[in-house]
């Protein structure tokens, strides 16, 4: 009872799911959840319901997910699905991604929270170029622990041999995309072999099963950290006005801890001042940790407004309007130099011009080949001018200041991501 | 064959923050964002547990200054008398203002049909709802729905965007990526904002206890007459009569979700206090929804269906 009143002991891990179409993203995710007894039964009755109406079987597993009408008709994932699972030890949320690469946006969309990805590749066919183009855009967002599932080992009589040919192969990609730690094992989803239980199938692997490899691996709070720390940084969100007392400034702190008492520089004009006062609705702190929404109070009268950033005088972030980028773009029309687009980073949007398209990244031999222009679905390295100068970081310091989006100024569309910074993975 | 050798198991560690802590900040940072972001915001509140926590986190949000925006409550005129008594309690004691979208209203004004006695009001909400959106202007509209209620919901972005209709389009989502909340839209069209989506009903029963938030009393074990229809056990009220072959009988019973009187079941409960709800929130073998809401049951996709259309 305790323990349910005061979750603090589980800690949170965010994971994607990376990988091809059909290679069995969404049918992992289904047998992780029924295996762990995650579902409701009204839940499980309504997959087992639908599944017998599609005549996809007894239990279409992937429907624990593909939740949308026009997913089941296809047999596809459209869009990112988000559950919560939690085991004794830990709590997971799980962006289930699509594996189609017209639907690259939204795998995009799941990655771009998440600490650690599940990949699916199909043993039969080994790793594909989509299997390479989203574990490289998963690298670049940041993710740095893979834990890669060879699925559907029961089609091929759980041949050992070709489980050790595919384990290699992705060793070494995953290892040029610089990506920390790799866990290969084989598995059959539908059969629940080495998902949750241990088969009896794979004597010959004597390695973690799905559920152990997430259980075990390192928790996220990508949005307050991630893995390499800045300094303190708290991107002013809102101002906060009060009567008869000084603004105060609200924002969620990010890179490191700000304290009560910390100097720091306001960006971009620069003015040092002193952190006098940290505030929450519940009372002062005297630190903040990074990921919490603080509200804080600056000694002196400044004028500082949403979008501007207060950070720590120890390496604050650079202050730049020229930007060199990786860009993963997502709009239907080609980018091309001379596009104006809006530009939204942290908490400031500003206009952006295009003023160079270097080169595009070859999903496959992951080196960069020189372009004028990126097509939906590529990453290229950008450069652009923005019209107000931004308090920047290489998104490899900080995922909250070092990326950006960029945004149609006809319909508002979100057209593309973007980092701060070279592709570290061709560093 | 083991796992590769570069497989390392690190001790756990969340920074040293609570994940409460980390649902509560993300979800005032929302709030904030799309109060800066929008111009005219509006605040959905249904006295239900969701949007009693999502208005106490716009006091933290937003306080000590007044909230950017006002509050509106969809009212099917099928309420919980206790449900209404709460949402004006809120009022007073917050001090923001509050706007009444009425069904009645639509129906009256002949903008859909009264379903009669014993027919459910939940689709009507919609028309109210866009409507009072089209009429005031509003360009977001904060909601609690969570991800974890539906499957149709567990597909939605935090900021979901909605045409000149006001319909969701599930295969044309913005992207959505890190914290980068991007609330323009085009005259006429609109967004929702979801700052509780990665909540689960656990979680949000655990802030309820943690921050002593209060309900609407319906939320806690209490004696009621009840009649079973459709598998759900419906409060006997001035809009739910005993039909023919049913009988009412009186159960300690609580309810997990409100919505229309019509449509929300209640579950057998003895749970008086938030510890015990919790103890039956995390024992419990059926989802919140399925225990409760007849509004789901209509089809395998009801929720998308209803998304689409334009409702919460």
């Amino acid at each position: 009872m305790t323990e349910l009143l005061d979750p603090t002991t589980s800690s949170l891990l965010r994971f994607a799911t990376v990988g091809s179409v059909d290679d069995g993203k969404s049918t992992l995710i289904g047998r992780l959840l029924v295996d762990t007894k995650q579902l409701f039964d009204d839940q499980l009755d309504a997959v087992t319901e639908a599944s017998i109406r599609r005549g996809t079987g007894e239990v279409d597993l992937s429907f624990v997910t593909d939740g949308l009408r026009a997913e089941r008709e296809q047999g596809i994932t459209i869009d990112v699905a988000y559950r919560y699972a939690s085991t004794p030890t830990r709590k997971f949320v799980i962006a289930d991604c699509p594996g189609h690469v017209q639907y690259t946006r939204n795998m995009a969309t799941g990655a771009s929270t998440a600490d650690l990805a599940l990949v699916v590749i199909d043993a039969q066919s080994g790793l594909k170029e989509q299997t390479r183009r989203h574990c490289c855009i998963a690298a670049l967002l940041g993710v740095s622990e893979f834990v890669v599932c060879v699925n559907k080992m029961d089609l091929i009589s759980w041949d050992e041999q070709a489980f050790r040919t595919i384990a290699s192969d992705v060793a070494a990609f995953t290892a040029h995309l610089g990506v920390r730690s790799t866990t290969v094992i084989p598995i059959s989803a539908l059969l629940g072999d080495n998902v949750a239980e241990r088969s009896s199938a794979s004597p010959w692997y004597d390695g973690p099963t799905v559920l152990e490899a997430l259980e075990g691996a390192t928790a996220g709070n990508w949005a307050g950290a991630g893995l390499h720390r800045t300094s303190g940084r708290l991107p002013v969100q809102w101002v906060i006005r009060q009567v008869g007392e000084r603004r105060s400034y609200a924002g969620m702190v990010t890179g490191a801890p700000l304290s009560k008492g910390q100097e720091v520089v306001v960006l971009p004009l620069g003015q040092r001042t002193t952190i006098t006062k940290i505030e929450t609705y519940d009372g002062e702190l005297e630190t903040a940790e990074p990921g919490i929404s603080v509200a804080v109070h600056l000694e002196g009268d400044f004028d500082v407004t949403r979008g501007e950033c207060i950070a720590s005088v120890d390496s604050p972030p650079t202050v730049t309007s020229t930007l060199e980028t990786t860009v993963c773009w997502f709009g239907a029309q080609p980018l091309r130099v001379g596009d104006r687009l809006r530009i939204k980073h942290t908490t400031q949007t500003t206009l952006a011009r295009v003023t160079a398209v270097d080169a595009v990244v070859d999903i496959n031999s992951l080196t960069l080949t020189p372009a004028t222009e990126l097509v939906e679905n590529q990453i290229g390295v950008v450069h652009l001018q923005t019209a107000a100068p931004l308090a920047v970081d290489p998104y490899a310091a900080n995922r909250m200041t070092g990326s950006f989006v960029l945004i149609d100024e006809r319909d508002h569309a979100t057209v593309a991501a973007g980092l701060v910074g070279l592709p570290q993975i061709l560093a | 064959m083991t796992a590769q050798e570069t497989t390392v198991h690190r001790p756990k560690d969340t920074h040293g923050v609570h994940h409460l802590d980390l649902l509560e900040s993300q979800a005032i940072f929302i709030l904030r964002e799309v109060a800066a972001e929008c111009e005219r915001p509006v605040l959905l509140f249904s006295g239900g547990k969701d949007s009693a926590v999502l208005l106490h986190l716009a006091v933290k949000a937003f306080r000590p200054a007044g909230f950017p925006f006002p509050m509106m409550h969809v009212d099917t005129g099928h309420n919980f008398p206790e449900v209404l008594a709460f949402r004006d309690h809120m009022v007073e004691v917050l001090g923001e203002r509050l706007i009444v979208a009425s069904v009645q209203e639509s129906i009256d004004r002949g903008r859909v049909v009264d379903p009669g006695e014993n027919g459910s009001r939940n689709r009507l909400q919609t028309t109210t709802l866009l409507d009072a959106i089209t009429e005031h202007k509003f360009d977001a509209a904060f909601g609690g729905a969570r991800r974890d209620e539906d499957k149709a919901r567990a597909k939605e972005r935090v900021l979901s965007f909605r045409d000149a209709f006001g319909q969701w389009e599930p295969r044309k989502q913005r992207p959505e990526l890190w914290h980068l909340y991007q609330g323009k839209v085009l005259p006429g069209e609109h967004l929702r904002a979801f700052p509780l989506s990665d909540w689960t009903e656990l979680d949000v029963w655990q802030y309820i206890a943690r921050e002593g938030i209060e309900l609407p009393s319906i939320y806690y074990a209490h004696e009621r007459d009840v009649v079973e229809r459709d598998g759900m056990l419906l409060a006997v009220s001035e809009f739910v009569h005993p039909r023919e072959g049913e009988t009412v009988q009186r159960l300690s019973v609580r309810f997990r979700t409100v919505g229309d009187a019509t449509l929300t079941g209640a579950v057998r409960s003895t749970a008086t206090t938030v510890e015990a709800v919790i103890a039956e929130v995390a024992g419990s073998t059926v989802s919140e929804r399925g225990a409760t809401r007849g509004d789901d049951k209509f089809s395998e996709t009801a929720m998308e269906d209803r998304k689409r259309e334009g409702y919460f």
